[in-house]
């Protein structure tokens, strides 16, 4: 249970319950949809750039507790960051995730996103945690299809 | 005393079954001692694939350490004891589908490779732009893509008998879809996702008034009770070994011997020809000549002591052992507040397919494995039937004759656990 407790913290089940930022955003100038074919999440982020930055971001979608909170904790995380500190910031939330020592130096406060430190005990739920994060980035990175885990 | 495995008569026939007892038949399964996570295994998640019995997995072993050789070539002792023991396995296999002769059983890669095999040397030969296959709307993957390629391929269509809100194939539509330009018709025995037994003696009868021939894919049916394909009439069969406690990488077609002696070969190789010349090859008879390259020759050996195995406790007891078993877990499942059953069917095997209020299925399952308690999520290989029902996933518990009804009980406490969690 204790393992358990690490995972489903009640950030996350609060997040999984009452998503933030879960809208269509009328004013995205991006628009991304994720897939995880192993378990059938989906989620579509929405992105509005204004120069460098992240002016705004929405997401919608369905998917299993820890692929919603995620998706929920990114928007909040990322909100107001240029498109640089977005990626560093997935980085370390992907070593986080994945079990990997944090990389030396000056890497970003991880905040909120801490809370997901429990998934690398459960190797097969990496991609939940990811989905939204790795939607976002080729969001960022301007290509227009479909993202997928697989 | 001799022991129950060496009470079966040689050619699985004749057959002394041993009484049932579930707690007897657990010991075969060594892996079923293991604990996961400090908890005893709780293994439901059988209709993914099957625990192997101790019988198969000494035979698999022998067969390495003792008679190791390459078959149907070797003019030396090894090689005939390989060869021997191989041909006995597929004499098994048509005892068990009491299909009417050993050069109807082709064995292949899985159930897939099965149906693949008769959408090639089949489908491609009959098939013409307008045609039409009919399938249904609760087919695994596996039977479905094939004959989307060869429709595609073809120009054909592809037509899918709906199901009810239970999970019942209805025959009424299926009557309704059979006409002139129907040439195939490829059904499932036992719905992966749903546990629904499809009428196949109706669905084949009502076929073959118009003179269609049928395909029965039976990975979810042959281990859960006795398939006899001369009284189902079917013209192809297929099932997998690894689903019925045999090993991974073997399946089995069974056709009728008229059809397979006119079709083509499947893939081109060795021990699939009579003579080959720059020329011209001469292709070998049925089976041989759907049986190109050395095969899965340990495999094939052990599902032949899988059907042994199954045999020499009998599918009739282990049927009604399993009808028991998943009443009590549909009732136990189904009576938890917030719990959805999905597939209610009046004839069902054992599959119980289930949601829960406010929690995603892939959660349960990442809770249950901390209770030792291993069950499938997601959509099993059947995204059609989960759009039926309009769901992304369901969590599905799939049972086997050494399940008990305690472990039924540690998974309704699984689930209770999980809404403890999600509060």
């Amino acid at each position: 249970m204790s393992d358990l407790r690490e995972l489903y913290q009640e950030l996350i089940i609060d997040h999984s319950k009452r998503p933030r930022n879960f809208k269509v955003l009328e004013t995205a100038d991006r628009k991304l949809e994720g897939y995880n074919p192993l378990c059938g999440d989906k989620v579509t982020v929405f992105l509005e750039l204004e120069h460098d930055r992240v002016k705004n971001v929405s997401f919608q979608g369905s998917g299993c507790a820890i692929s919603t909170a995620s998706a929920s904790v990114m928007t909040e995380s990322v909100k107001g960051k240029t498109l640089a500190e977005v990626e560093a910031l997935f980085e370390v939330f992907h070593q986080m995730v994945t079990g990997k020592p944090p990389a030396a130096g000056n890497a970003p406060e991880l905040g909120k996103l801490a809370v997901f430190s429990g998934v690398s005990e459960f190797p097969a739920r990496v991609k939940c945690a990811t989905l939204a994060w790795h939607t976002l980035h080729a969001a960022l990175q301007g290509t227009g299809e479909t993202v997928s885990t697989e | 005393m001799k022991s129950a495995t060496e009470m079966l008569a040689a050619d699985g026939r004749q057959v002394r079954h041993r009484a049932f007892d579930v707690w007897n038949i657990r010991e075969d399964f060594p892996i079923l001692k293991r604990q996961v996570h400090g908890k005893p295994l709780v293994y439901l998640d059988n209709a993914a694939t099957s625990q192997k019995p101790q019988m198969v997995i000494d035979t698999v072993y022998r067969y390495y350490a003792e008679e190791n050789a390459n078959i149907h070539r070797g003019a030396y002792y090894l090689s005939e004891k390989a060869t021997q023991a191989y041909e006995d396995a597929r004499v098994k296999v048509q005892h068990f589908l009491h299909a009417p002769s050993a050069r109807e059983i082709i064995f292949t890669r899985s159930v897939t490779e099965a149906i693949n095999l008769v959408v090639h040397c089949y489908g491609r030969k009959t098939l013409n732009a307008g045609d039409e296959v009919i399938i249904s709307a609760m087919e695994h993957h596996s039977n479905i893509v094939p004959w989307q390629i060869l429709c595609e391929e073809k120009g054909a269509i592809l037509r899918v008998v709906p199901i009810d809100d239970a999970g019942e194939f209805l025959l009424d539509e299926y009557e309704k879809l059979l006409n002139s330009r129907t040439k195939l018709v490829a059904i499932t025995h036992v719905s992966n996702a749903l546990g629904t037994i499809t009428p196949v003696r109706q669905i084949i009868d009502m076929a073959h008034h118009r003179h269609i021939p049928v395909l029965i894919d039976g990975a979810q049916a042959v281990p859960h009770f006795k398939v006899d394909v001369q009284e189902l009439d079917c013209e192809f069969y297929g099932f997998s070994g690894h689903k019925l406690y045999g090993p991974t990488g073997i399946g089995i077609l069974y056709g009728k011997a008229e059809l397979l002696e006119g079709m083509p070969p499947y893939q081109g190789g060795g021990d699939m020809i009579r003579s080959v010349t720059f020329e011209k090859t001469i292709y070998a008879p049925i089976p041989s000549k759907f049986e190109a390259g050395t095969p899965h020759i340990e495999g094939g050996i052990g599902l032949g002591a899988a059907i042994d195995y199954l045999e020499g406790i009998g599918m009739e007891a282990i049927n009604a052992y399993e009808q028991e078993l998943l009443a009590y877990a549909m009732n136990a499942v189904g009576a938890i507040p917030g719990v959805r059953i999905f597939g209610t069917a009046r004839e069902k095997a054992g599959v119980i397919s289930f949601s829960l209020e406010g929690v995603h299925p892939h959660d349960i399952a990442t809770i249950l494995d901390q209770e030792g308690i291993a069950i499938r999520t997601g959509h099993h290989c059947a995204q059609p039937v989960m759009e039926r029902f309009g769901v992304p996933a369901m969590a599905r518990a799939s049972l086997a004759f050494y399940n008990t009804k305690a472990e039924i009980d540690a998974l309704v406490a699984g689930i209770h656990k999980v809404k403890e969690v999600f509060g």
